[in-house]
């Protein structure tokens, strides 16, 4: 982006070449549009933008290829492990991303992300845990708290019928091909620098070949929720971070020396 | 070039190595197996990409994420496996990108068994997956027809931008025939405007099937029928034996066509009239060789490996102009030459009458039989 400066001004802030000049539709509060900047930014400070190929989902982000300025290609619910595989082994010299939800990735999509992750593809995943189906209107999520109401659970997420959530991080993080596997949060400026640099370490790791990276970031739904948007992010700081606490399930050995 | 003894799966992989595949994607289901494991070491060699995923899911959605690349891919199953990709194919179908796909048919529905069956032909033909799509689905008959159906079928898939189906039963997967294998292609090294491969020097691309503005999707549907219609109108392949001074024909795709084939020989022997017309193209299917055949024929024999799956196609194009008969061999069995020849011979000296339901005459004839 050309922006004409004047003496004494110096740019601290701009929009990544990565991104698009393009108002998103997520509602406002929505921290899926921090992830969204997050990842452009680190595909831009690698200076990947050409080289990177993306994947959407099916959830509130499905539309992402319309902000992300680099190839997009969009995948059925759940499928977009196996559609990046496919990319990813065809293509092996780009950078191969999906960004899915909880419901995409957790539920529908455990078959891909399992046997992605298993294989040790080397694609980087955004997963966005918002312990809710965001898009179609707020049901049960796989995610979901014990006790959280939604559209599906109406008294609470009763654990006796519908179970108990899911820990994906830790889950996959005992396969032997995931190479980077972490959790940050979204709810706060500090949590938010916490996770770029998870996203450029999951980066990091597929230009190194290491192998499976995936940054789980917990995530706002305000509308879903039925918070405004400031107590969506103490929601996810009292309610979910406990649940599913921030940390590094898996580093490939081979990332110890990596500083950023 | 000299011929070579070669089992039916082997020879479409190899053909499909030939043709210059840039990626294949599978999962193990009989009686396909061969052709996954055959190229889990062919193409790596090659340095081309293979993978054994985790589900029939996972392989056509590999498939669609390497086409989306603009690369010549593909995947084979056999019908419980192609049941699972269907979500895949309607996907890959709504984005317009091409593919190539092998269905070795099995005995169904269900689990059903590994024998070989023509169980498919609807939801392949018709669809299956969810949408207004059409994918070009070729049966050939035999190896050679198999090498060279698959070998033309990428170019026929990029032509229309769309999902090209080799229609096999396991039969001729698991036959092994003397054929010849064409030459090893160059890989394409220019890839098509829509291709989401990296966008070094160009503005960015995507590729997705969703379309929230109905109208704009009206216009996605319309333009897959356009290109349909133009495969329509050229790529219709339809393979007639004995047929110059026919009286009638037994109509009959892949191995039916193939045992008719013999049936209509002893036939011709004992001085019957009768020749083979064999659908090569499903779809396109050959709806003007029916019109003018129902025209100018005193009586057709349709054979199948199913319950009538086609014939309802050919009834569209004949229904109230001959006298038509159906012999079916459902679940897995496949027909007896005999069987098709004493058909021949009923249909001949007594011919059905004009407009009456060939299935229903059929089936009435086998509970009768199998005292259903
Ligand atoms: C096969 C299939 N089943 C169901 C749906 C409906 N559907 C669309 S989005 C969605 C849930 C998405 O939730 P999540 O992945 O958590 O993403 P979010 O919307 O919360 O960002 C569902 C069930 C679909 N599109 N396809
Ligand atoms: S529904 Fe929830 S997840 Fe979807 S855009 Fe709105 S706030 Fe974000």
């Amino acid at each position: 982006m050309e922006t004409t400066l004047n003496r004494n001004e110096t740019i601290v802030y701009q929009r990544p070449a990565s991104f698009r000049p393009a108002p998103t539709h997520y509602c406002p509060g929505c921290t899926h549009g921090i992830a969204h900047r997050l990842l452009a930014e680190v595909v831009d400070e690698m200076g990947i933008r050409e080289n990177t190929i993306g994947v959407a989902s099916v959830g509130c982000s499905v539309f992402t290829y319309h902000y992300f300025n680099f190839d997009f290609t969009q995948a059925p619910h759940g499928r977009a492990p196996a559609m990046a595989t496919g990319i990813k082994r065809t293509l092996p010299e780009r950078f191969v991303l999906t960004y899915q939800g909880d419901g995409d990735l957790a539920s529908i999509g455990m078959g891909e992300i399992t046997g992605a992750a298993a294989r040790g593809e080397n694609i980087t995943v955004i997963f966005i845990n918002n312990a809710i189906y965001g898009m179609t209107g707020g049901q049960m999520a796989p995610t979901t708290l014990p006790g959280q109401k939604t559209s599906s659970s109406q008294d609470g997420r009763d654990v006796k019928t519908a179970g108990y959530p899911i820990r994906t991080s830790e889950m996959l993080a005992t396969l032997d091909g995931a190479a980077y596997v972490v959790r940050r949060s979204l709810h706060s400026p500090k949590e938010i620098r916490r996770a770029k640099k998870a996203v450029r370490m999951a980066f990091e790791t597929q230009a190194r070949g290491l192998g499976f990276s995936m940054v789980e970031l917990l995530s706002s739904c305000p509308t879903n929720w039925g918070y405004e948007a400031n107590d969506a992010l103490t929601w996810i700081e009292e309610n979910m971070v406990p649940y599913y606490p921030l940390g590094d399930f898996k580093v490939h050995p081979a990332l110890a020396d990596v500083k950023i | 070039m000299t011929k070579e003894l070669l089992k039916g799966n082997i020879a479409f992989a190899e053909a499909a190595v030939r043709a210059g595949v840039d990626a294949y994607f599978g999962y193990p289901i009989t009686p396909q197996t061969e052709a996954l494991e055959y190229l889990s070491h062919r193409m790596p060699a090659l340095g081309r990409a293979f993978v054994q995923a985790e589900s029939e899911l996972g392989a056509i959605n590999m498939v669609y994420g390497a086409a989306c690349t603009g690369r010549r891919t593909m995947t084979s199953s056999s019908s419980p496996g192609v049941s699972l990709m269907m979500e895949g194919l309607s996907y890959i179908a709504g984005t317009e990108i091409p593919m190539v796909l092998v269905d070795v048919m099995r005995g169904g529905p269900g689990l059903g068994n590994i024998a070989p069956a023509q169980s498919d032909y609807k939801h392949i033909v018709h669809g299956g997956g969810h949408g207004d799509y059409y994918p070009i689905v070729l049966a050939p008959a035999n190896i050679q027809e198999t090498i060279d159906l698959t070998y033309g079928a990428f170019e026929l898939a990029e032509k229309y931008r769309s999902i090209v189906v080799i229609l096999i039963d396991g039969s001729i997967g698991q036959m092994m025939e003397p054929a010849e294998l064409p030459p090893m292609k160059p890989r394409k090294k220019q890839f098509p405007e829509w291709a989401t491969d990296g966008c070094e020097g160009r503005p960015a691309r995507f590729l997705t099937s969703i379309s929230l503005d109905p109208p704009k999707q009206e216009i996605t549907n319309l333009r897959i029928l356009k290109r349909w219609q133009e495969a329509r109108a050229n790529e219709v392949i339809c393979k007639e034996y004995f047929m110059e001074d026919a009286r009638y024909a037994v109509v009959g795709f892949g191995t039916a066509g193939r045992v008719a084939l013999s049936a209509v020989r002893t036939a011709r022997a004992e001085g019957i009239p009768v020749g083979l017309v064999r659908p090569v193209s499903l779809h396109p299917f050959p709806e003007e060789v029916m019109k003018r055949l129902s025209k100018t024929l005193d009586g057709m024999l349709v054979v199948e490996m199913n319950n009538g799956q086609m014939l309802d196609d050919v009834l569209v194009y004949t229904k109230e102009s001959l006298p038509i008969s159906f012999i079916g061999r459902p679940g897995g069995v496949i027909p007896m030459a005999e069987e098709i020849y004493s058909s021949i011979q009923q249909l001949v000296n007594n011919p059905p009458p004009i407009g009456s339901s060939p299935r229903d005459r059929w089936f009435a004839k086998v509970c009768k039989e199998k005292g259903l």
